[in-house]
Formats: structure tokens, sequence, C-alpha cells
């Protein structure tokens, strides 16, 4: 029994992991992977038709999610202005059934950084719409602010660092300012992840979860990485929890002897 | 009479009047397999057989993927 869920839209969900679908060396795999994750939310995507399929790695994945009772979350990848995404978010909702989306519009073909404009238009009109709506977007406070108090989202995902880069967590402080600014917001860093250790440092600094897909997909044992994800995200989370001590400039002695030297002295 | 439309960027030919609808039924592509945008706009699945194709429009289809 899960004493500590992350509450979305009044949906508990029993895991912080949310888990990608893509990329991965085979659809068996990638059922695998969803298994050792623990993950109660994978996203998906959408393409045109004329475009290649997948080797039957959605079917399996939707059968991987099922079994674990998984949440979908399909995204509007490959959007770069509000009005796309808004039609493709229509879309997903028409085929996969959910109303939750993963609203990704990208302002920059190189960072592959969101367009906080068009992506607050987005959200707003999603929203309307009957959306619960997962921004993708940057660290910037007023932006976020706005994307929860105007636009009405239901979570925040600001990015660790660029899709696909492995780099981290690139602005840890802009993410405790968000942590500390929007204390109620539920924030889960989106993108940029490389290692076990990361996902860990954002929950540690009170991040409520993390998306991530390639760290796995592209791991030499993305099973085996699925899994040090899942244990690093329960570390961290325990690690809030329980209150991380203040760091200090100079030593701490941990042993209680101060005050009492005992090897030199009188009676050598 | 003819028309002229693209379909997922190609061309295509169609009797004047074709619905939405009856073009994916030529297609053989059952009603639930996919997503349709008629001009970049989304059309439901609901709608599709009130739509009617005119010369130039542009329709796109699409269907469920993997996805980060």
């Amino acid at each position: 029994m899960n004493d500590d869920p992350l509450i979305i839209d009044g949906v508990a969900l029993a895991s912080r992991f949310f888990l990608g679908t893509a990329g991965y060396p085979s659809p068996a795999v990638l059922a695998e992977a969803i298994e050792a994750s623990g993950t109660q939310l994978v996203t998906l995507g959408l393409k045109r038709t004329l475009q290649a399929g997948d080797n039957g790695a959605l079917a399996l994945a939707l059968d991987a999610a099922r079994a674990r009772g998984a949440r979908l979350l399909p995204n509007t990848a490959g959007c770069r202005s509000a009005r796309e995404a808004v039609a493709l978010a229509c879309m997903a909702r028409e085929l996969y059934g959910t109303h939750w989306i993963k609203l990704e519009v990208v302002g920059d073909e190189l960072s592959l950084q969101p367009d906080p404009f068009e992506l607050l238009a987005a959200a707003t009109e999603l929203v309307r719409l009957g959306f619960t709506v997962f921004p993708y977007c940057t660290e910037d406070l007023v932006l976020c602010r706005r994307l929860l108090d105007e636009a009405g989202c239901a979570v925040l995902m600001p990015w660790g660092a660029p899709i696909g880069s492995g780099q981290g967590l690139a602005h840890p402080r802009a993410l405790r300012t968000l942590r500390e600014r929007l204390p109620d917001a539920t924030l889960v860093v989106d993108a940029g992840l490389g290692a076990p250790s990361q996902a860990a440092q954002a929950l540690e600094m009170g991040i409520d979860a993390v998306l991530l897909n390639t760290a796995v997909a592209k791991a030499r044992e993305p099973v085996r990485m699925a899994a040090a994800f899942r244990d690093a995200i329960v570390a961290g989370r325990a690690a809030w929890r329980a209150g991380l001590i203040a760091t200090q400039d100079f030593a701490v002695a941990s042993t209680p002897v101060s005050g009492h030297a005992f090897l030199l002295g009188d009676a050598a | 009479m003819m028309i002229e439309i693209r379909l997922d960027d190609q061309a295509r030919q169609l009797p004047a009047g074709t619905t939405l609808a009856a073009l994916l039924e030529s297609l053989d592509r059952p009603a639930a397999s996919v997503a349709t945008a008629l001009n970049g706009s989304f059309i439901p699945r609901e709608r599709r057989a009130a739509t009617v194709l005119g010369a130039g429009d542009q329709v796109l289809l699409f269907k469920p993927i993997v996805g980060g």
C-alpha cells in the first residue's frame, strides 16, 4: 500500500516515474521496461498515417500499461503553434480515449525549447475544452504561474535539460525557486535526465515526479535501467519527505566527544 | 464531376459531394483507427459523415504511435 500517492485530477498514482515509450530496441524490451519501471503513467504520440509503422511497439506498450493499470498520456510532439497543438490534442483524445494531454509546443529547433507564448495560448484553450493539461515548459517562474493560474493546468512539467540530452538538471536553482514559490503546484521534471542520480536529485528538492524516455530506451540494458530509475525516484522522494539537513561551511563533529581530550594529556 | 483534394500530401480525385466518412471508407480505414484533420482543423468522428469535401481541401489522417 502506497502511503504517498501522487494525486493528479483526482487520480492517485502509486508511482512518481512517468515513462516514455519511444526508441526502445524492440517492442518486447519496451513492454519489459514498463513493467520494471513500476510506472503508472506512460506517454504516447500521434503521427501521420503516411509515415512508417512501429513494428507493433504501440500494441505491446498499451498491453503492458493496461496490465499495470497505468494511465495513458498522449503528447503533442512536433507542434509549432497553439493551433496545431489544440488540433492534435483533440485527435489524441479521440484516439486514446483520455482527456489527459502532454502539451508540447516547440519554439526552437535546436534545443526543442518550448514556446512559452504558444504554450500558454494552447493550454488555455485546451483547459476550456475539458482537457487536463500537462504542459512541457521551461522553468520560468512567471510562465509557470500563468500556466497554473491563468490557463488552469493541472501540473507543470519544466524541462530538466533539452529533450534526449542526458544532461540532468541544467538549472537546479530555478527548479528550487519554483518549488519554493509554487508550494502547492504539482511539479514534474520532464526531459533531459540521463542518470538515476539526477532523478533522485529532482525528487530530493521536492519535485513531485519525473518523466523520461531516452535515458531508459537508449541504455545498454533498458529494463535494468528502468528498475534503476524506479529505485532512485523512490529514494529521492523518501529523502524529501525525511528532510535533508542544511549544508554547513565547516565540519560538525558527529561523534559526541567534544571537550574531552582523551588520548594526550596528564595521564600520558 | 470530379474534384481534386490532397490526402496526406498526395493529390486525389474524388466525385464531387464525397464526404470525409466516404473517403475513409474508400480507403478501407476503420472509422476508429484514425483521427482526421481538414485544412488544419480537427474533425471529430461524429462529424465526418456531414463533412463534404471541396476542391483543394487538405485531409490529414493521424494514428497512435509510441512517444515520449
